[in-house]
């Protein structure tokens, strides 16, 4: 009797270890990973590391050094145009396609992959195709003067005030599909009922989208936003392949920064700095939606 | 195959004597175009004739830069390549990391220490060892003339700063780009180096080796943004990240008349079928007769576990002169050994060998800065901060020279 | 369609309704545009490409750089072409999907399920891991994958995307198990059903949907990195730095046809997965992760 009591006592310990049990590799793993690897960084930026890590400290220079650097105000100053500039037009266009999409349209299935699909390709390719598109040599400038439109002109890339914009056009193509996505199971997650009462009101198209749809997209927005954030954030490889960072350094963004200090310019403890800030802007913009996100869940 | 190599194959194979398979090398490089690949496929086979084999490990992009974090993160992992291609500085930087191997044996029993000339003898060697082979010298103070464009001027090939300028006036004259360039930070940087060079060695000296304060920003360093400045104007409005091939195009079609690029440049000439002194013209850029800006790939040796002896024997194949003379005839470059016989290359390479070998006597061979060759990469990369900022027209040249100081700086 | 009448739709009249498609077909060309030049001029000799307009259709038709691109340009000292960085590529996105892909699942599952005490703080500290650079973590791993002997190899490529994958993988199953009844889970605790038997008999069937934007996410992003691949790929290195070193040789003429057809021929098996697999992708996102 009481043997077989300890048994089924042993199965319930073991029902109650075994979630923790399965979950465990993914934390050992994260722990290792991401955090050793974050602390890594953190300490690596205190210490006069170039080519290879170093272990010695030398305090708060890197950051000095950093935040002297006038590429690195350009990277800072660009980052806060492109992401501001992309999620608000990715979200526009997004949202855009998605209420449109919605409105039972023939052809969705054929749509909805192309908008979708800019999505699949790797940066080398989304770069390679975009540089020759804008390339007024070779792209759409000298198509249009080509086909006789003679006074065209759309040198952005070459320009370097204006070539930011042009990373940021590239980047819409890309992603702005999957918003799209994002907001289209949104609406089609949406009660139809409440719609048909609104309507039933006499709510009209434009208020029936402004006071009652768009409110519940909420989570869909939450999600887009999060995404895209952290995407803009950490993009190096569409400016990379687009304009490597120029004309001049005019594209820099703290991605690309951080990379060629640790990589190129042998600098890593100032490559290491630059990434602890971004970490940083990282967890500032996480935190209040991790907030969100895990006490809703109570 | 001479007598040299034949007693160097004796030599080495006595000194694998011992071990019965031979192993293989990995090469980590960022030679991935076709006539690269083919003359590196040379030196394949030279070592696949002594049995042993070739592991590739190509990583191209941004001359280099993508190799050398693969390079990193191989030798953070433990499992560093046996050669890796390399420039300058970089080689240098590697060698004070301790993680380099020792080439002693074989540049002893071949005597590389009389055929590499000693400005290149710099990065092959660290603390009196040999740690790495050189394969080339490019040589980067050329000018590549449109002869049709030129001949339409009137005039002779400059070979002032002011004959450069009428030159250049006179293309502009007679409706063509006179300047071909691509604005990349390495390709404003290799004008900037003439330049610099053209306003005298000791000034290249002082200013781009020595990084003297008063030479990065004095009256002689403003006055060469100035030259830069004036360049600009000759070029056209397109030229921001075009890459330096589609320059050299424009310049064989004829719709540009000039460009300032290494001797890499020259193989795109040759391979549009244009004869040198025919077609197109190569000179040293006005006012740098005489001097020469180098860099060099080399084939650094790293320390390996396994292996060492198919390491010597690859750092014998690369400075067999065979495999020197057959590899620089393609590269467009220049054997970096002097002892090999220059009647295999054009008129444009011999006079690159001939160039070469008496700059090296004068001590008038620099490393090239914008090649990393001359300082450490953060410092090149500094230096190339401002030179595109200002070719890019962000600075004046008064306040480039100014930036100049600074960026040096606060990169050391 | 099942969807169709799920349509938010409201009323329009004609004017508008042809405003609506040509608004949509406008963005069409937009996203297609890039697509097409690439395309066009794959398929274009040299020559036309050099000398010619970018948009217009090749003047003599060749398929030419596609072959060439496939299995004889040259990628490093061997001319392959794009082909055995193919299989490389095969071999390690399919292990890296599947096993990021099940972890996520069961994480969900427990996440969901199978709560305790801190479990939030557990999800929210993988939730962040989605979000680290990974230019940081290039040298602190290289050192581990050195030390436990799986530097320049597939297995390691496979640990390292898993590694950052399974946040991703994670956050998806939570919210989509977040959704089912949790009263079905209990009913069949009641009824002696172990932890494993409900994720295999329970779960598991219904994760279609799910599944499909998990293994589509996770496709994407596994096959199109380019910065492990080079840095750990070592003798396997897939097709993204195959294609790097195609597009990006220092030297010598560029061959954009072929460069195209490259592109184009690495992109393939995503755009695949995204046209077969993409009418569930909304679906699955319905489902899943944007309820929160």
């Amino acid at each position: 009797m009481a043997r077989h009591a300890s048994d089924a006592d042993f199965r319930t310990k073991l029902q109650e270890w075994i979630p923790k049990l399965v979950l465990s590799p993914s934390i050992a793993l994260m722990l290792v990973f991401v955090y050793g690897f974050i602390l890594f960084t953190i300490y690596l930026s205190f210490t006069s590391s170039r080519m290879l890590p170093k272990y010695d400290l030398i305090g708060f220079d890197n950051y000095a050094r950093l935040w002297g650097l006038s590429a690195w105000w350009t990277a800072v100053t660009n980052l806060a145009i492109f992401a501001s500039l992309y999620i608000f037009i990715c979200t526009a266009i997004g949202l855009t396609l998605a209420i449109l999409l919605d409105q039972k349209i023939r052809g969705e299935g054929m749509l909805r992959p192309i908008y979708l699909y800019p999505m699949a390709l790797s940066f080398i390719v989304t770069g390679t195709a975009w540089k020759w598109f804008l390339d007024p040599g070779i792209g759409l400038e000298n198509t249009m003067h080509l086909w006789g439109w003679d006074s065209f002109s759309f040198g952005w890339i070459k320009d370097r005030n204006m070539a930011i914009y042009t990373i940021v056009i590239a980047a819409v193509w890309q992603t702005s599909g999957f918003v799209m996505a994002m907001f289209l199971a949104g609406l089609r997650g949406i009660d139809n009922e409440i719609l048909k009462a609104a309507q039933i009101d006499g709510a009209s198209n434009w208020s029936l989208y402004r006071r009652i749809v768009i409110p519940m997209l909420r989570p869909a927005f939450l999600s887009a936003f999060v995404i895209l954030a952290h995407l803009a954030v950490k993009s190096y490889d569409l400016v990379i392949a687009l304009t490597g960072g120029g004309p001049g350094r005019a594209t820099e963004l703290p991605a690309t920064f951080m990379y060629s200090y640790t990589f190129t310019r042998n600098q890593m403890g100032t490559g290491a700095a630059s990434a602890v800030i971004m970490l940083m802007t990282i967890a500032a913009i996480m935190m209040p939606y991790l907030y969100a996100e895990l006490k809703e869940k109570k | 195959m001479n007598f040299r190599h034949l007693t160097t194959s004796a030599a080495l194979i006595a000194l694998m004597a011992g071990t019965a398979h031979s192993d293989d090398v990995e090469v980590l490089h960022w030679w991935t175009s076709g006539g690269e690949a083919a003359a590196l496929n040379v030196l394949k086979d030279n070592l696949a004739g002594q049995d042993i084999g070739w592991v590739d490990m190509p990583v191209a992009g941004g001359g280099g830069e993508s190799a050398m974090t693969t390079l990193r993160a191989r030798v953070t992992a433990g499992n560093a390549p046996t050669a890796v291609q390399m420039l300058g500085f970089d080689i240098i930087d590697w060698a004070n990391e301790d993680v380099l191997g020792n080439l002693n044996s074989v540049a002893t029993s071949e005597g590389w220490d009389d055929v590499v000339p000693e400005a290149l003898q710099f990065f092959s060697k660290h603390d009196g060892n040999w740690i790495a082979a050189p394969v080339n010298v490019h040589s980067t103070n050329w000018v590549w003339i449109n002869k049709a464009a030129l001949d339409k001027t009137g005039l002779s090939q400059p070979t002032s700063w002011d004959e450069l300028v009428a030159v250049l006036d006179a293309m502009k004259a007679n409706g063509i780009t006179p300047l071909a360039h691509g604005g990349q930070a390495w390709q404003d940087a290799t004008i900037f180096d003439a330049v610099v060079l053209s306003l005298g060695d000791d000034f290249y000296k002082s200013s781009m080796i020595d990084l003297n304060t008063d030479a990065l920003g004095g009256a002689t360093m403003v006055e060469a943004f100035e030259r830069m400045g004036t360049l600009r104007g000759y070029v056209d409005d397109n030229f921001s990240g075009r890459d330096w091939n589609l320059a050299s195009a424009m310049v064989i079609n004829g719709e540009a008349g000039m460009q300032m690029m290494g001797d890499w440049a020259k193989g795109e000439f040759l391979r549009a079928d244009q004869t040198p002194g025919e077609d197109f013209v190569c000179i040293r850029f006005p006012g740098t007769q005489g001097a020469v800006t180098f860099n060099s790939d080399q084939f650094v040796m790293f320390d390996v576990e396994n292996g060492q002896d198919a390491q010597l024997a690859m750092a014998s194949a690369v400075m067999d002169p065979v495999f020197q003379s057959a590899f620089n005839v393609v590269k467009g470059s220049v054997p970096a050994r002097t002892d090999v016989p220059n009647t295999a290359f054009d008129a444009c390479g011999q006079k690159g060998m001939a160039d070469l070998a008496d700059a090296g006597g004068k001590g008038r061979l620099f490393g090239s800065m914008a090649h990393g060759h001359s300082v450490p990469a953060s410092v090149k990369n500094a230096i190339y901060d401002v030179v595109t900022a200002h070719f890019n027209g962000e600075y004046d040249a008064k306040t480039a020279a100014e930036e100049l100081v600074n960026a040096v700086e606060s990169a050391q | 369609m099942s969807i169709a009448t799920q349509d938010t739709d409201v009323n329009t009249g004609k004017i508008a309704r042809t405003f609506i498609y040509l608004v949509l077909l406008v963005f069409a060309l937009f996203y297609l545009l890039p697509f097409f030049v690439m395309v066009v001029n794959s398929l274009k000799p040299l020559d036309e490409i050099t000398g010619g307009n970018m948009m217009a259709l090749p003047d003599k038709w060749t398929i030419q750089p596609w072959l060439s691109a496939w299995s004889s340009a040259q990628i490093g000292v061997e001319p392959t072409g794009l082909k055995p960085y193919f299989v490389n590529s095969i071999l390690m996105v399919v292990p890296a999907v599947a096993i990021s892909t099940f972890l996520g699942a069961l994480n969900g599952y427990v996440l969901t399920k199978w709560r305790f005490k801190g479990d939030t703080i557990l999800f929210g500290l993988l939730l962040f891991s989605c979000f680290i650079p990974f230019q940081i973590v290039l040298i602190p791993m290289a050192t581990i994958l050195g030390k436990i002997g799986l530097a320049g190899s597939i297995p390691g490529l496979v640990l390292v995307h898993v590694v950052y994958g399974v946040g991703f993988t994670t956050l998806y199953y939570r919210n989509y198990y977040a959704a089912f009844p949790t009263e079905l889970v209990r009913a069949a605790m009641m009824d002696g059903a172990g932890f494993f038997r409900i994720f295999w008999r329970i779960m598991l069937p219904v994760s279609g949907p799910i599944t499909v934007v998990s293994v589509i996410w996770q496709f994407t992003n596994v096959w199109n990195d380019f910065l492990f691949g080079a840095s750990f790929g070592g003798q396997s290195q897939p097709m993204t730095v195959a294609l790097n070193n195609l597009v990006q040789s220092s030297t010598g003429v560029k061959e954009y046809n072929v460069h195209f057809a490259g592109a184009i021929l690495a992109a393939l098996p995503t755009l695949l997965v995204y046209i077969v697999a993409g009418r569930y992708f909304v679906r699955g996102l319905m489902a899943g992760s944007v309820k929160g």
